[in-house]
């Protein structure tokens, strides 16, 4: 006899592995969870929350028999482990709120120009702020005064893009095994730096054709000679919401 | 909730400030569907009528562009005070948009660049015509209280028809996948 377990997941039951998180079991069942620093390849990271979710949450009738929702534990769901029995709560607006506010300090805090990126139309920000219906910044603009690095001869940093995914940094690390990205900083000043004496990508040992220059997902590692090849209407975000197909989650890769 | 409509057409205002007028032109991409809307609708200050300053009692005020010089303040200030709903349209007026992109580098070495290098003149226009440069490029929600955003470089035509008739029917806009766009 199998021993699958499964958990809920906004009423909907899904089976999941020993030492599954639950974006992983969500995902393998093919219900989506918005999320930005998580990707099936790498260590979660953790970091972003977009793929927050509530964890049994209870109803319970008051003396004067009003029935009141107890929210339930809050939690990265890329860095929880599935548990049997359990009721997670995704897809309920207090929670796509909250995914709202968390897109729009991201867009407000970086530049994010979207017309002039290239990334648009398959960026995973952008994908996202359209499924959940982001239609306004909300916060102030930050205008943070950010660098580009032209240095490498085949690739492009725009680090006014950047939403420190940390997702450069893991695949640098644990696929192409040579940590050409770090994280350093603190609070507004984190920023992503790369390892050369003189801090520029062209110093680094970054091939075009390394992981870590293929999953960004948002427009800061792109790559050069490569702009706006497909036409607008005909790209990724164009065609399908980002939650219409959870097995395309992960961030499309650039073309070398 | 939304208050009920009056019977009487509304009353809109539009304007550009600190954009390329795409938004405008993408306004007329909603086609014949503008005769629809002149049955809802009575255009006031606006480009299409050459209106100069908006009637007190405008319902609707359409903005496109950002606030990028002392005369878009004074516009913004006065669309605000004569129009009960404001809707900021396009990328400009939502984050700035690509003009804000300047807001990284110092204002007097743009005007250097653009005026007073070898070959491009040699003194940065100061008559008191023209209205004075600030020094960056702010979304509209940051001057004055915005009260609908509508986004898109530029929104296309179904957008904004959407979003328009919506509105003009008492209901939230909402634009949906297809229609929500940042480019
Ligand atoms: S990275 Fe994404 S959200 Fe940012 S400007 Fe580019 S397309 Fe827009
Ligand atoms: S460069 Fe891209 S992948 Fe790297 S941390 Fe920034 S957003 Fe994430
Ligand atoms: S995807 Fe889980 S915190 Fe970013």
């Amino acid at each position: 006899m199998s021993d699958a377990k499964t958990f809920f997941l906004d009423e909907e039951e899904i089976p999941f592995e020993e030492g599954q998180t639950i974006i992983q079991a969500a995902l393998s069942a093919g219900k989506y969870i918005p999320h930005l620093c998580y990707h099936p390849e790498f260590k979660p990271h953790g970091s972003c929350k977009l793929c927050t979710v509530r964890i049994d949450s209870r109803t319970v009738t008051t003396e004067d028999g009003q029935s009141v929702k107890i929210p339930g534990r809050a939690a990265a769901s890329c860095t929880t482990p599935a548990q049997a029995g359990q009721h997670v709560e995704s897809e309920v607006p207090e929670i796509q709120d909250l995914r709202r506010t968390l897109i729009q300090m991201l867009l407000v805090e970086g530049n994010h120009y979207c017309p002039s990126c290239e990334k648009s139309g398959k960026c995973l920000l952008q994908g996202l702020a359209y499924d959940l219906g982001v239609m306004d910044p909300h916060f102030p603009q930050y205008f943070s005064k950010r660098e580009v690095d032209a240095s490498h001869p085949d690739v492009l940093l725009d680090f006014n893009r950047c939403i420190l995914c940390e997702l450069c940094v893991r695949a640098s690390a644990e696929v192409d095994k040579k940590n050409v990205f770090a994280i350093s900083g603190r609070g507004h000043t984190k920023h992503l730096i790369c390892n050369s004496e003189s801090g520029e990508l062209g110093d680094t040992n970054l091939a075009a054709t390394d992981k870590a220059a293929n999953v960004c997902p948002v427009g800061v590692i792109l790559h050069k000679r490569h702009g706006f090849e497909v036409p607008y209407g005909q790209r990724r975000f164009d065609k399908a919401p980002i939650s219409d197909n959870p097995a395309q989650y992960a961030p499309v890769k650039e073309q070398v | 909730m939304n208050a009920p409509l009056p019977k009487r057409k509304l009353k809109v205002a539009t304007t550009s400030l600190a954009g390329c007028f795409g938004c405008h032109m993408s306004f007329l991409d909603i086609d014949e569907r503008i005769l629809d809307l002149v049955e809802l609708v009575e255009f006031d200050r606006s480009p299409i009528t050459d209106i100069k300053h908006c009637s007190p009692d405008c319902d609707l005020g359409i903005i496109e562009g950002g606030v990028c010089n002392a005369e878009n303040v004074h516009v913004l200030h006065e669309f605000r005070k004569n129009c009960k709903i404001l809707i900021a349209m396009g990328a400009c007026a939502i984050n700035g948009g690509l003009p804000a992109q300047r807001n990284s580098l110092d204002i007097r070495d743009i005007l250097a660049a653009v005026y007073a290098q070898p070959g491009r003149g040699v003194h940065i226009p100061n008559d008191p015509e023209i209205p004075l440069l600030l020094n960056e490029v702010h979304p509209l929600h940051e001057v004055v209280k915005i009260d609908y955003f509508l986004p898109g470089c530029p929104p296309s035509g179904d957008a904004i028809w959407k979003f328009l008739t919506d509105l003009l029917a008492g209901r939230t806009p909402t634009l949906g996948f297809g229609l929500i766009h940042y480019d």
